[in-house]
């Protein structure tokens, strides 16, 4: 088993090296086709047509090498500015937006050197394999034969075909050897690349800022038109009622000693207004924060919300304790939003929900047996999902294929408040 | 009937006092903080105690937990808890014990008095009330119902909340003889075992609804 591992790593860094090598040149002429755009841009303006077109080639290229990094267990995120809007195809604004960003003369800085090193490396890595091949098929020995003159590992010069014989082990070993070591040149690669290709820290914040700013001015204005919603909610709902039920009352007040019977039938109606008025209340309350979420955190509020599903759903989960009131609103209308989906849109006969803190992550995961063809980029409901996590950094995957089955699968950082034990043993 | 109210709101606990002294029950002790409420209970051993859901300090489920940790210690204490919204999660929890004794309503209920105190005594002789709410998702989601007619879901409906023949019948505009045949229906459909005891029959269609 282990030998099969240590076997199987080293052949597939073997062909890493071989393609490592192949890419290595391809970096050569995207260097010059750089430095001849950039050449030639006051030259007829060739350069503001030929820049940003092999910029993209070389993006692509250095987004290739950030994949391969990550293979071999170095990340390398991507540093590139986001387009700025009012960008065409072609023109002098994204001829600027392509220059002024230091990436791309962290990428141009890095085709070279680039290049050099995945020769290098590559040759490095399959060097070993290969002296242990040619003694394993006794290469030198035929030599020896042929022209009298040949030699092998320690054996140098050969003097005996005994001696030729000899580098059948020794290639075996050289080509063990070489297995075992193969994956470390290609870790170098990563790291050789992530020293150009990485975001600078100034980069890094800036992507950064740039995404806080959309996530915050989206949260705002999501939030405001919740504010609006439940203001109107209120207006026209509650408010009016309490104050047709204090009408009734008065009138009924009025009433009492004149006409008591119609007194009695307006202090009926005024009840029933005041029932009414309570469940509306107790829907805008469940719309802003459940009261079971309250009571009971995001373990029991998705028991009690699987329990009322109406396709059958099981609910796995190791959130003990209340996690961070926010934290616990979003996760819990983000499980609830996806369950609605299964209700509405899957025809599932099953549905199921895992919740698992991972560390300081917090991995929902919510899936079904139905028809698939969920699409984040269609329909409102899922980009919304995703847009309200992103205000927590959580993020959100849709896996459904067409015939199912779909799972959504969402990540929230989070740290737990308090734990709190629970008196109940109540739920299963 | 000797009833103990915990609820933390002064308002209501008010009210409700009003309400029960004057249907002529004694409300023997209040409680407005959840860890008060279970040593109350076990030292008044009321008839009957009314417990909100939510109650200081953290504002969560105290009641509804000092409500089932009471009836660990006494079995069958009749409580009746009252919350501003139903869970049947909590439904479930209430009635696990399987004994009667037990209601559990929305607080908007208390405004029909003459119900909520006939609601009260119910469950102090050892019935069990389920607001209609609660059924009323229960119902919801339950498929296996399609066997029953429209009629039928009604009279279930109202079974499971813990109304008795006579008060079914008067409910739905029918004769007693009529509700009982129609329960007959009901379990047999079902395949629930025909029981004789009110009781005895409303926790097991809860239980068939909440499976």
């Amino acid at each position: 088993m282990e030998t099969r591992d240590w076997i199987r790593d080293g052949l597939r860094a073997m062909a890493a090296g071989l393609f490592s090598i192949v890419l290595a040149v391809l970096n050569i002429p995207l260097f010059v086709l750089f430095v001849v755009s950039l050449v030639l841009t006051p030259v007829l303006g060739i350069g503001l047509v030929a820049l940003p077109a092999v910029t993209v080639l070389i993006r692509a290229k250095a987004n290739l090498a950030r994949r391969i990094a990550g293979w071999h267990g170095v990340s390398i995120p991507r540093p590139y500015r986001p387009k700025p809007e009012g960008v065409r195809a072609i023109g002098w604004k994204r001829y600027h937006w392509v220059i002024t960003d230091p990436a791309t003369w962290r990428d141009f800085a890095w085709l070279l050197p680039g290049a050099i090193g995945g020769l290098v490396l590559g040759i490095l890595t399959l060097a070993l394999p290969a002296y242990g091949v040619e003694g394993i098929v006794l290469l030198p020995l035929w030599i020896y034969l042929a022209e009298g003159w040949s030699g092998y590992g320690v054996n140098w010069p050969i003097q005996s075909i005994g001696e030729g014989f000899l580098s059948l082990p020794q290639g075996l070993m050289f080509l063990a050897l070489g297995l075992v070591v193969a994956p470390y040149p290609r870790r170098f690669e990563g790291l050789w690349a992530k020293l150009f290709l990485a975001p600078t820290r100034a980069a890094e914040l800036r992507l950064r800022v740039t995404q806080l700013t959309v996530t915050r001015a989206d949260t705002v204005d999501a939030q405001a038109a919740e504010l609006r919603r439940i203001e109107r909610d209120l207006h026209d709902g509650a408010q009016a009622r309490l104050v047709s039920l204090g009408m009734t009352i008065g009138l009924a007040e009025e009433l009492v000693e004149r006409d008591p019977e119609t007194a009695r039938k307006l202090l009926a109606e005024a009840r029933e207004n005041s029932s009414t008025a309570l469940v509306e209340l107790r829907h805008l309350v469940r719309g802003i924060h459940p009261p079971v979420l309250a009571e009971r955190g995001l373990d029991g509020a998705v028991r009690a919300l699987a329990l009322t599903s109406r396709i059958p759903t099981t609910v796995d989960s190791d959130v003990e304790g209340r996690l961070e009131t926010p934290v616990e609103s979003a996760a819990y209308f983000a499980v609830a939003e996806a369950l609605a989906n299964v209700q509405r849109h899957s025809a599932a006969t099953f549905a199921y929900v895992s919740m698992h803190r991972v560390g300081d992550l917090l991995r929902l995961e919510v899936g079904d047996d139905g028809q698939g063809g969920a699409d984040m980029a269609k329909g409102t409901g899922l980009a919304g999902m995703e847009r309200r996590l992103a205000a927590f950094d959580g993020t959100m995957s849709v896996s459904s294929p067409p015939g199912g089955p779909t799972i959504v699968t969402m990540e929230l950082p989070c740290a737990s408040s308090s734990p709190r034990t629970m008196l109940s043993s109540g739920t299963d | 009937m000797r009833v103990v109210i915990a609820e933390d709101h002064a308002l209501l606990r008010d009210g409700l006092t009003r309400i029960l002294e004057a249907f002529d029950h004694e409300v023997v002790a209040v409680a407005g903080r959840g860890p008060d409420v279970l040593p109350t209970l076990l030292e008044c051993k009321p008839d009957v105690a009314v417990l909100d859901v939510r109650l200081p300090p953290t504002f969560t489920d105290e009641g509804l937990q000092a409500a089932i940790a009471v009836r660990r210690e006494v079995p069958g204490l009749p409580i009746l808890v009252l919350s501003q919204h139903v869970e049947p999660l909590y439904a479930r929890e209430l009635l696990s014990d399987r004994r009667g004794g037990v209601g559990y309503l929305l607080k908007d209920r208390v405004s029909d008095v003459a119900q909520f105190v006939d609601a009260v005594q119910q469950v102090a002789g050892g019935g069990t009330v389920m607001d209609p709410e609660v059924v009323a998702r229960l119902l919801d989601r339950s498929r296996p119902l399609d066997v029953l007619t429209a009629r039928e879901r009604e009279v279930l409906g109202e079974m499971a909340s813990g109304r008795s023949n006579a008060a079914i019948a008067g409910k739905l505009f029918v004769t007693e003889k009529a509700v009982s045949k129609h329960i007959n229906n009901i379990f047999t459909k079902l395949g629930l075992p025909v029981s004789e005891d009110d009781n005895r029959r409303v926790l097991a269609v809860l239980a068939y609804l909440d499976s």
